[in-house]
């Protein structure tokens, strides 16, 4: 095979994705009327479908193609599938909601699409150029959906927030960038291992800490997080719940690789940063959370709760670590999708609401959601059987393994913390007095919403899958 | 002192004060119009490196669109700039405080900077004789490149449509003029005869 088709054949998700945004695109340009969503949803849904198939056609544990620039291996197959999930599933959510909310056009599922892109590119970056174009890619497509509720003012100081704040984070990540390439010659993440070689010289101590910094805005960890709950409660639901699950994958599953596959000989360097904003996320995603009224606020938080969680893993530094980094992420996400599904079905009339307080007595009004809302919150604050412990088992598991015990305990302790208000949203749906009665959601909804929560009650009794495929995934990065 | 030096310092300095100039001047037009000449200066630098196509983009980028367009936004938006600066004082302690700490960072890396062995050999490697700044671009831009040259085709695409979609607003009100429309008229849908009677009036 010639190179051109041989990189071809190993972008094929991205290359499909860039295609069908163009197609429908065009589509949405020349046949939906006044602009409006029309199936343009319908068939992005099939085209992320279409690309996350074409995941399983991945051969070979890593193979570098784009003259270096690209990396197509297990790992960023394993991340790509979890990022894919996230899109499909959010624009599954989202039909429903944008069209009551009257902002359904079609150019929002096509924005998804070129996010997706973004993160898929990004998780393949091979270079410190790929790496940055992917991540251009993905948020100047999340600025905007952030801000598609234009008439709305909440909607457009989100936009306008996140990108501000975005933009200078992206002017850092450069700045880092710079003093890399300057020290090392060369852009490529193997290159930079090669010219490092265990000397951690002033300029690559500087690139490093300007480039996680850059990245640690992308995941939204302290101290690197103020943008996160103004963005979460002012962006439309489903574009909060795409920022939540897919956009996290995408900038994890960067850090992680940057950091394996450039850095392994600084490991004291960036170990200290990665402990530091991993504490500091846990602490701050226990603490803040419990004030809050409003969900999506609340599921802010506890976001930047959980990316201090998943950081554990990464700080321990292993292969060990980076598959629990990889677990914790999966099981992240499907709780994710699940607890923005339950709040998508939180309508009363024609108006979605958000505070906590319109859940309450939600068991007696509507029992089955309460259920699987509070199967959720339970897995999210760590309580077992359920999912969520087994993540912060193997996270916090790696990190004792490391000999990193004050962490684990930090980590541990702040779970307890965030347990609060966790099992507070589950006091209030099943002992106070019942609110308004919630409107009947979309049969997608209450499916996603049904599916989170199944695999989240029963992945205690076959965890098997997972772990095999994150440990493969993390084998091919050592 | 050759003529390239010369030149050097001329550009450098012209540069720099313009720079200042830039943050210092009270007019916000006048601003711009320094920021414009920073720009060519700076093109001239990269000239004297003997880097003529950047120089080029330089001056038809940021001065031909960029500058320009700041120049429009500036004397377009009704902003007071008089009141934009009031909290000039108050802030320049801390601002100032930060900038020091920056500048010793700077100094900092400035001082302790080392390259790896790997880097010096592509800093020295030149362009073969008989290929110009241009041709070696085009050489590499569409075969070795090709994956980011179309990634940032996708990231500007990306952006357009985010600009539309932001600020396009559809208005059914509006009179657009629509040729067919205007060729499809038939004496039939566009004249009415009436018949006026005599001293009857209207």
């Amino acid at each position: 095979m010639t190179s051109l088709s041989l990189a071809l054949a190993h972008s094929l998700p991205e290359v499909t994705l860039a295609l069908g945004a163009l197609s429908l695109l065009m589509l949405g340009v020349f046949f939906a009327k006044d602009g409006r969503d029309w199936i343009i949803s319908e068939l992005a849904i099939v085209v992320l479908g279409l690309a996350f198939l074409q995941l399983f056609l991945g051969i070979g544990p890593k193979v570098v193609v784009w003259d270096g620039a690209f990396v197509d291996d297990t790992y960023g197959r394993f991340m790509k599938g979890l990022a894919l999930i996230g899109s499909l599933v959010t624009l599954i959510l989202s039909m429903d909601y944008m069209r009551r909310e009257k902002i359904d056009q079609f150019e929002f599922p096509v924005l998804v699409l070129l996010a997706t892109l973004g993160m898929l590119m990004l998780i393949s970056a091979q270079n410190l150029m790929a790496l940055y174009l992917g991540l251009e890619l993905m948020s100047l497509a999340l600025y905007v959906i952030a801000a598609f509720h234009r008439d709305n003012v909440r909607a457009s100081e989100a936009g306008l927030k996140y990108f501000a704040l975005g933009a200078l984070s992206s002017g850092m990540m450069l700045y880092g960038a710079s003093l890399l390439y300057g020290f090392a010659g060369t852009v490529s993440f193997e290159g930079l291992a090669a010219a490092i070689k265990g000397h951690a010289t002033v300029g690559v101590v500087f690139g490093l800490v300007f480039v996680l910094a850059g990245l640690a805005f992308k995941m939204s960890v302290v101290p690197f997080h103020m943008w996160t709950p103004d963005v979460y409660e002012g962006a439309p639901t489903p574009v909060t719940a795409f920022f939540a699950s897919a956009a996290k994958m995408a900038a994890v599953a960067i850090t992680v690789r940057i950091i394996m596959t450039a850095f392994p000989g600084v490991t004291a360097q960036w170990q200290q940063i990665i402990i530091f904003i991993a504490i500091l996320s846990m602490a701050l995603g226990s603490f803040a959370a419990i004030g809050q009224t409003n969900i999506k606020r609340l599921m802010a938080y506890s976001s930047i709760g959980h990316m201090g969680f998943a950081l554990v893993g990464l700080a321990a530094g292993t292969q060990q670590g980076v598959q629990g980094v990889l677990v914790y992420m999966a099981i992240y996400l499907v709780m994710t999708l699940g607890t923005f599904a339950g709040i998508l079905s939180m309508r009363v009339g024609d108006t979605y609401v958000e505070k906590i307080s319109d859940l309450s007595g939600l068991a007696r009004t509507n029992g089955p959601m309460a259920f699987f809302l509070a199967a959720m919150m339970l897995s999210l604050a760590g309580i077992p059987p359920l999912a969520g412990f087994f993540a912060k088992w193997y996270v916090f598991n790696a990190a004792i393994q490391a000999n990193l015990y004050p962490l684990a305990v930090i980590g541990v302790l702040s779970s307890v913390v965030a347990c609060f208000y966790y099992l507070r949203i589950v006091k209030v749906m099943y002992f106070d007095e019942a609110a308004a009665k919630f409107a009947r959601p979309s049969m997608a909804v209450s499916a996603v919403l049904m599916f989170a929560s199944l695999l989240i009650v029963f992945f205690a009794f076959w965890p098997a899958p997972l772990d095999a495929a994150a440990a493969a995934a993390a084998k091919s990065l050592f | 002192m050759s003529v390239a030096a010369a030149f050097f310092y001329l550009f450098s300095a012209i540069m720099i004060a313009s720079a200042f100039m830039v943050i210092a001047a009270r007019n916000p037009v006048h601003s711009v119009l320094f920021l414009i000449l920073a720009f060519v200066n700076a093109s001239g630098l990269f000239l004297l490196l003997g880097a003529e196509f950047v120089a080029m983009i330089l001056v038809v980028v940021y001065v031909g669109a960029v500058a320009v367009l700041f120049l429009f936004v500036v004397m377009m938006l009704d902003v007071d700039f008089a009141e934009l600066r009031q909290g000039f004082l108050q802030y320049l302690p801390l601002g100032s405080m930060i900038g020091i700490v920056v500048a010793i960072e700077l100094v900092l890396v400035m001082v302790g900077w080392t390259q790896a062995d790997a880097a010096i050999a592509p800093a020295g490697a030149t362009v073969q004789a008989g290929v110009t700044n241009t041709e070696a671009l085009g050489l590499v831009l569409y075969t070795k490149y090709v994956y980011l040259f179309q990634a940032s085709g996708l990231v500007l695409l990306t952006a357009m449509i985010g600009a539309i979609v932001l600020t396009l607003r559809h208005k059914p009100d509006v009179k657009r003029q629509v040729i067919a429309d205007q060729n499809a008229r038939t004496r039939a849908g566009a004249i009415e005869l009436k018949k006026a009677p005599s001293r009857a009036g209207v």
